[in-house]
């Protein structure tokens, strides 16, 4: 009874499942649906084709680094944001370079990332990106003081977007720093 | 003079007061030669100015941008010197100076130095050049805010887009028993059945009025002491003394001299006497 027997109606179901999901599910958490499992490889294949079904829409289907969600395109969020009283406020400088050192970097130590910017790392700054549930603590160094390493987490790539740190944009290479360093040398 | 012909910061010469030699401004592409007299500069304008900077390493960055210097040959003592510059200028308004800026004006000075002193003439190359750590770091944290730049233009999560999802009437936090208008009603019909037939034990209507129940329950609590919420209505007394009651209840906690508490939702009301001290008085 519970068993959609065409490919179109077990992509129904991997639709409305997705839609009604408040995080995105991966592969495996969706064949739960189906009493007889369609496999993998059909349910990534189905994924697939339902992810170009919603491509002409306001909402995409895309995977992430814990699965697969619907989200608004980008390019609506300036009606979204009509809706709203305010706006989401961007974080700092500081707050974003510590997460890119943390981001590229990782596991790094607040040492590791003073180093690096040549300033104090305020803990405001550390709050901010945990609380948001980007980065966390995933050890000590073993050295004096046993510092604690950051590491960014599942959710920040999640928030981004991505499925893995392999998809952040990748590093300048030194020598175009050198370039945009100094542009007339 | 080296300050004069090598002259990277535009800005910086209106906020330093031994720079009239060198023009202040471009006015209609002619160089200023003073400011004018009723040119009002804020005076924290140097503060917001050097706000913008994430750092001594972002500072240097600037003034290595502003005067196209190429980084792998830093001219030493001009950067020295116009770096220095600004840490005096924060000096002379008294703004608190981050101990990295000092820090970094001791490693300039030190570099510069350092390359003052004859080299020996063979296996010194360019690894050892004193530059080279300043370098390696400038280029170090040129790269990661280019990638935090990189990173912040990133579509983000209820920033640049929303999750969707669709409402499902399921999902209110944890499942909890349904209660319909028709539940609610049949509560209330044995409630006053159960009061009804309690009546028939009376012999007669007790008359109550608010304020003796108001009385009864303050005499009932306890200094101290909670009492359940139900405690205080005796069903058989019939429906008239279980309004006046809950009448009662309502006006001791409009009047201040009970509190009524509740642990969380659904969880039993819990009366007590709010001024106990005055009470024992």
């Amino acid at each position: 009874m519970l068993q959609p027997t065409t490919p179109e109606a077990v992509k129904r179901v991997l639709e409305t499942v997705l839609l009604a999901a408040v995080e995105p599910l991966p592969v495996s958490e969706l064949k739960k649906a189906f009493d007889d499992d369609p496999g993998l490889d059909t349910l990534r294949k189905l994924l697939e084709e339902l992810r170009r079904e919603w491509s002409g829409r306001g909402v995409e289907l895309i995977q992430v680094a814990t699965g697969w969600r619907f989200q608004t395109r980008p390019e609506y969020q300036p009606y979204l944001d009509r809706l709203k009283q305010d706006k989401p406020p961007r974080y700092s400088r500081a707050v974003l370079e510590t997460l890119a050192i943390i981001a590229y970097r990782q596991p790094v130590t607040r040492g590791d990332i003073e180093d690096i910017r040549g300033v104090a790392v305020s803990p405001h700054i550390v709050k901010t990106l945990e609380a948001r549930g980007w980065i966390d603590q995933v050890g000590h160094r073993e050295a004096p003081g046993r510092p604690a390493l950051y590491a960014t987490t599942r959710r920040f790539l999640d928030d981004l977007g991505l499925r893995s740190l392999a998809e952040l944009p990748p590093l300048v290479e030194m020598e175009k720093v050198i370039d945009l360093a100094a542009p007339a040398a | 003079m080296t300050r004069a012909t090598w002259s990277p910061l535009e800005p910086a010469p209106t906020w330093s007061p031994d720079m009239s030699e060198a023009h202040v401004a471009k006015l209609y592409g002619e160089p200023l030669r003073e400011l004018p007299k009723d040119l009002y500069i804020p005076p924290d304008a140097l503060e917001v100015f050097l706000d913008t900077f994430e750092g001594p390493l972002d500072l240097l960055l600037y003034l290595i941008r502003k005067a196209n210097i190429d980084i792998l040959d830093i001219p030493m003592a001009r950067l020295t010197e116009q770096y220095l510059e600004y840490v005096e200028a924060m000096r002379s308004r008294n703004l608190e100076l981050a101990a990295e800026y000092l820090l970094m004006a001791a490693m300039l000075l030190e570099i510069k130095s350092r390359m003052l002193l004859p080299r020996p003439p063979k296996a010194e190359s360019a690894q050892t050049d004193p530059r080279a750590e300043l370098v390696r770091r400038l280029l170090e944290y040129e790269q990661m805010k280019q990638a935090a730049a990189k990173l912040d233009a990133l579509p983000h999560a209820n920033r640049d887009f929303a999750c969707v999802s669709v409402w499902m009437t399921g999902r209110v936090g944890e499942r909890l028993p349904d209660v319909t208008v028709n539940d609610l009603q049949e509560a209330w019909l044995s409630l006053l059945k159960h009061a009804r037939v309690m009546r028939h034990h009376k012999v007669q209507r007790e008359e109550l009025s608010v304020r003796e129940v108001m009385s009864r329950i303050l005499r009932r609590l306890q200094p101290g002491r909670y009492m359940e919420f139900a405690e205080l209505f005796d069903l058989a007394a019939g429906i008239p003394a279980l309004v006046a009651s809950f009448l009662a209840v309502l006006e001791l906690t409009r009047e201040k001299l009970i509190e009524v508490t509740q642990r969380e939702a659904l969880a039993p009301l819990y009366v007590r006497l709010t001024h106990v001290a005055a009470h024992d008085a």
